[in-house]
């Protein structure tokens, strides 16, 4: 099972719950007398010598000198006087301490009854209202009074006890100190008269205050009190996350066999951990004999593995040699206290010659309390396995005829050795053959082979010879050996045999597990994760597997499954959300809508559930052995693991994404102020001059004016085009419709549109012939030629040369930008594709969105095509090289008709 | 009869407004629409000699409108447009517009597309003679001559060229091309255009590069470029 190691969120919200609320510190006492009252006062009074600001609300001295004592100099709330039926009663004032708000407030008697008319009905509850208002509190309570013990108190003492306090009260107390007191000295002070007697026990004083009552409530308090700390240490624990064993508590660990008796000590055992209120463990441990387990012994197992599990039990099952040693050894790590076992039946038939667990246990388990258990229908159970044993389980007849021929080889060999080299004593032959057949083949042919071995034996080498007389005690004794050398070697093979199938298995399963880990190593997403879980389990188990993705507010996702995963029906998927919500397994096979034909099992724990992995047991009408039980769980922990490491992993990636993304806003955001708010700024400034100016404006000036405002405009569009182009390439829409254009109009309407820009400059065209008719989308290749155009043209200094040429190279057509500007530095050539990249030189900042190369390497991709940086000619300036797939153009046959 | 009146179709008034100035100080008249009902009564009432028309009205597609106005009014449609696709400018050429300028546009290009949609060509005479700039185009004799020099060309060549005369200063689509020289059996097959355009070019001694005749609209269309701007509107 997954240890809870987060602090767990009601443990904390507990704690803060306590926050801003006052303390209440409860002194519990067994009876009256003890000495509550008498405490409380004697650490109030350290309190208020520490400077503590304490009002006493109420507290009852009844007379008693030493108590009145300690009141003195204690500033004393005035009581509220109640009339009430011709009477006058005296309460606590709550209104008045509230007015009053002390940080500690004594009231004495936690679970007196105000009198009718009061605001509440309960003194606890006036104390609920002070705790609220902040105030720190401390009261007294004597055992009898809580609501859980009381119905044991009135059984034990006689006295039926009114005033109850329920549980709930206690469990808000911060402190309970117990006040504890000898018997003895309690009837001393009794009878000396220093103990006031409630009114209810007034006529059963004496009965009340007997020895034997005053050792079960002393027992009783000191319990709560226990039980408290106990609480307290665990919620402190869990609100940090410490890991267990926390020591104050233990385990119960009930020991079961695949027998009838299993479900019966479980449920002893649920009695057992209930009455000591402690988590509970079934285990069953596998040895030897676990080889020869019958189906109905597996059913016997299995039902009381289900069984636990509905009681709240952990089942564990594991494998070893001697039963004893591996139960103390698991009881040792898990923090056990208490041992359950059932006394074990000793068959005839087994002739086992270890001692019964029990006894092993009670003889080894020093440092544990050990349980046996009688059993209820010995006899019943005896009956239906020997019948059924005789059904289920065929007789093999190799073995037994092996065994034979091992004698009978025996027999020859004896024969020889006797004939011919005269040796008188041949059983030790015979002891050979038995022990053979015992290894080989266990109990019972070994057991055989004795039988036969001594027969013949007896027939042919003890005299009187050829007859079955036994005479000689020699021959008697032999016969004896060949018994006892077959059952200790029957059971000595037996236990290797069954040692070898163990580690065998686990040796199979950590490979198992292994090859899982392996396998889920290479998975990068949830999802792949959780597919290849369920393969693995549909493989290894032969279930139909499925996971589905539990999400912290959405619940849980839809089933991802080896192949088309099933339909879920609301019982199975009730199951899986329960197992998510709960963190413990649901459905098939637990106490949790075992309608369902899925076994689900949570991955990941209680407070975050990640995912649900389920496995159809329905529709074989199966349920799992303990050891795919186990492999199941392991496999499931596994996962766990690994999708925590992807969901991190995921996270990582995700943050790492989110600031990328942000710093292409970012860069996106500086470009466009920039680049609109230019050339926005030289028209708003040119066309509101051109209109201040009116007809005072010169001709040239009018000219230089408008001129500006056209060329910002154009530029400004250009770059709303180079915008418009990247979103495009972002929606990842881009589609070209490729036709055969002709190379030539492209540079020429590129030229045109870029007629501005380039006026400054020396564009060369050089096109080869071969290079011509290309075949592109017409509109993306002229963009994308305006484009490096724009850029050589912005990138190289007046009067420089531009060169454009296009030839074929190999399978492309190459069209190559050369400028003489001051080239990209090689480090940098890929990253000028780079959305937003500019290249820097110094602190110059060149005009430019850092938008048109990579619009320009997304337009020819998606053509097919790829762009390059180069240095331009003898390593000066910047080669821009666009190549395009070269294809045939379509030979017109009215070429020829022309 | 006065200046031609043209009917300005667009939601905009900051185009029309500049629309309207430009237009009017090239000595045109101007009537304003602000959506396609306003546009379709305008024209029903007091038909226009051209209409230039917005793509994206605010009540109707222009595209969706320009049919109907071409059913009510023979005056050529100039339809202006942000949408740069060449899809969107091939169905409204398909659809009888006259030409297809994209915004943002520069006037004198504008003025220049509206002087050769309105263009009155001499009602359709057997042999009409087309004179673009030194380029002369004899119909009935099927000659051709540039600069007074007489240039030879094949018969499908000259069937391009004289097309393309007959719409110069405006865009003639690929198919518009195809039907008219080749049939509507070969609408699709642009390399035709492609071959015969790169022929015609060379014999006219036109250098794609800098076209002076033959302009290419990729995707589109070719236009024959019409060489000079005229000083004032035409008139009758």
């Amino acid at each position: 099972m997954v240890e809870e190691e987060r602090p767990s969120p009601d443990a904390l919200l507990a704690e803060t719950r306590r926050e801003g609320r006052g303390r209440l510190k409860i002194f519990l006492g067994a009876a009256p007398g003890v000495g509550k009252t008498y405490e409380m006062l004697s650490v109030a009074r350290r309190r208020r010598a520490e400077g503590i600001d304490v009002v006493v609300g109420i507290v009852e001295t009844h007379g008693r000198t030493e108590t009145m004592a300690l009141l003195e100099g204690l500033p004393l709330l005035p009581r509220l006087r109640v009339h009430y039926r011709g009477r006058d009663f005296e309460e606590l004032d709550l209104d008045a301490l509230l007015a009053r708000k002390p940080k500690l407030a004594l009231v004495d008697e936690l679970a007196h009854t105000n009198v009718p008319g009061s605001r509440h009905e309960k003194r606890y509850q006036d104390v609920d209202e002070l705790l609220n208002a902040g105030i720190d509190v401390f009261t007294t309570l004597n055992v009898q009074h809580i609501e859980s013990l009381n119905d044991l108190v009135e059984r034990i003492t006689g006295v039926k006890v009114r005033e109850r306090l329920p549980d709930r009260v206690l469990e808000t107390a911060e402190e309970i100190e117990l006040i504890d007191l000898p018997p003895e000295e309690l009837t001393k002070r009794l009878r000396e008269g220093k103990v006031y007697v409630p009114e209810e026990a007034q006529r059963a004083v004496e009965n009340f205050f007997s020895r034997g009552n005053l050792l079960v409530l002393r027992e009783l308090a000191m319990r709560m009190a226990v039980e408290r700390v106990d609480a307290d240490l665990q919620s402190y624990m869990r609100a940090r996350a410490i890991e267990g064993p926390w020591p104050a508590r233990g385990r119960i660990l009930v020991c079961i066999g695949a027998d009838q008796q299993a479900e019966q000590l479980v449920r002893l055992g649920k009695r057992i951990a209930d009455r000591r209120q402690l988590p509970w463990t079934t285990l069953h441990v596998q040895t030897s004999r676990a080889e020869e387990l019958r189906e109905s012994q597996r059913e016997y197992l299995q039902a009381a593995f289900t069984l636990a599990e509905q009681l709240g039990a952990r089942a564990e099952s594991i494998n070893g040699s001697g039963i004893a040693s591996e139960v103390l050894a698991y009881a040792a790590t898990q923090n056990v206290t208490e041992i359950v076992v059932g006394r074990s039946r000793r068959r005839l038939a087994q002739l086992r010659l270890r001692p019964a667990l029990a006894w092993a246990l009670l003889e080894r388990g020093n440092d544990f309390e050990i349980t046996v258990a009688s059993q209820a229908d010995d006899a019943r159970a005896k009956d239906t396995s020997s019948t059924e044993r005789s059904v289920i389980r065929p007789l093999h007849i190799r073995p037994y005829a092996e065994s034979a021929i091992a004698v009978a080889l025996a027999t020859g060999v004896a024969w020889i050795l006797d004939q011919y080299l005269g040796i008188g004593d041949v059983s030790l032959v015979y002891l050979f053959a038995v022990l053979i057949a015992a290894i080989r083949h266990g109990l019972l042919p070994g057991l055989f082979a004795s039988v036969l071995a001594s027969l013949a034996f007896n027939f042919f080498f003890t005299d009187p010879r050829f007859t079955l007389q036994v005479t000689s005690p020699d021959n008697l004794l032999s016969i004896l050996f060949f018994l006892l050398v077959s059952v200790i070697g029957g059971n000595l093979a037996a236990r290797l045999r069954a040692q070898i199938r163990i580690t065998r298995e686990s040796a199979e399963q950590s490979g198992l597990l292994f090859d899982f880990s392996r396998r889920i190593a290479g998975a990068v997403s949830a999802e792949d994760l959780l597919r290849a879980t369920c393969q693995y389990l549909t493989e290894t188990l032969d279930f139909e597997s499925i996971a589905l993705r539990a999400y912290r507010d959405a619940g849980l996702g839809d089933p991802i499954g080896v192949t088309e995963p099933p339909a879920l029906i609301d019982i199975d998927r009730g199951a899986a959300e329960w197992a998510a919500a709960h963190g413990e397994p649901a459905g098939s096979g637990t106490g949790t809508l075992p309608a369902s034909w899925w076994l689900f099992a949570p991955l990941g724990t209680a407070q975050r559930p990640i995912a649900v992995i389920g496995l159809n047991l329905g529709a074989k009408r199966a349920s799992l052995t303990p050891e795919q039980r186990r492999l199941f769980f392991s496999m499931r922990d596994q996962a766990a693991t690994a999708l925590e490491r992807i969901l991190l992993t995921e996270d990582v990636k995700r943050a790492q994404l989110i600031s990328e993304s942000d710093r292409l806003r970012s860069a996106l955001l500086s470009s466009v102020s920039h680049d609109l708010r230019t050339p926005l700024a030289s028209i708003i400034g040119s066309a509101s001059g051109l209109k201040e100016l009116g007809d005072n404006a010169s001709p040239a000036a009018r000219r230089e004016l408008t001129t500006t405002i056209l060329e910002e405009a154009q530029r400004l569009n250009r770059f709303v085009q180079n915008l418009l182009d990247m979103t495009r390439l972002g929606h990842g829409a881009l589609t070209p419709r490729s036709d055969w254009c002709d190379l030539r109009e492209l540079i020429g309407r590129a030229r045109a549109r870029l007629d501005q820009p380039l006026h400054e400059h020396r564009l060369e065209v050089t096109i080869a012939t071969d290079a011509e008719i290309v075949y592109a989308d017409p509109a993306l290749l002229e963009q994308v030629i305006v484009n490096v155009l724009d850029n050589a043209a912005k990138f190289s200094p007046p009067g420089s040369r531009v060169d454009i040429a296009a030839s074929v190279l190999a399978d492309d057509i190459v069209i190559a930008v050369t400028d003489e500007g001051p080239g990209i530095p090689p480090a940098e050539r890929e990253r000028v594709f780079d959305m937003f990249y500019r290249v820097r030189h110094r602190d110059q900042r060149r005009p430019g969105t850092g938008l048109g190369l990579a619009i320009c390497k997304g337009f020819v991709e998606a053509m097919g095509g790829h762009i390059a940086v180069r240095a331009g000619r003898e390593g000066h300036g910047t080669r821009i090289e666009i190549s395009l797939p070269r294809r045939e153009p379509p030979r017109s046959r009215l070429t020829e008709a022309a | 009869m006065g200046a031609s009146r043209i009917l300005i179709v667009d939601d905009e008034p900051q185009i029309r407004r500049f629309l309207r100035v430009s237009l009017t100080a090239h000595g045109f008249e101007i009537s304003e629409a602000a959506n396609a009902k306003e546009a379709l009564q305008s024209v029903s009432s007091d038909p226009p000699a051209l209409i230039v028309l917005d793509l994206g009205l605010p009540d109707r597609d222009g595209q969706a409108l320009l049919p109907d106005l071409r059913a009510i009014c023979p005056a050529p449609v100039i339809v202006l447009s942000v949408r740069a696709d060449e899809r969107e400018k091939v169905r409204a050429l398909d659809a009888g517009a006259a030409d297809y300028i994209v915004k943002p546009f520069g006037m004198p290009e504008f003025l220049a597309r509206v002087r050769a949609a309105l263009r009155v060509r001499s009602p359709p005479e057997a042999a009409p003679i087309y004179t673009v700039g030194d380029l002369h185009i004899d119909i009935a004799r099927h000659r051709v001559t540039l600069d007074g020099r007489s240039i030879r060309l094949s018969r499908r060549e000259f069937d391009l060229l004289a097309v393309l005369a007959a719409h110069a200063g405006r865009v003639v689509t690929h198919t518009q091309l195809l039907r008219e020289i080749w049939g509507p059996v070969h609408e699709q097959d642009t390399q035709y255009l492609r071959v015969y355009v790169r022929q015609l070019r060379d014999k006219l001694g036109d250098d794609p590069l800098r076209p002076r005749f033959i302009e290419n609209e990729p995707g589109v269309g070719y236009r024959l470029l019409e060489p000079e701007a005229y000083p004032q509107a035409p008139t009758e």
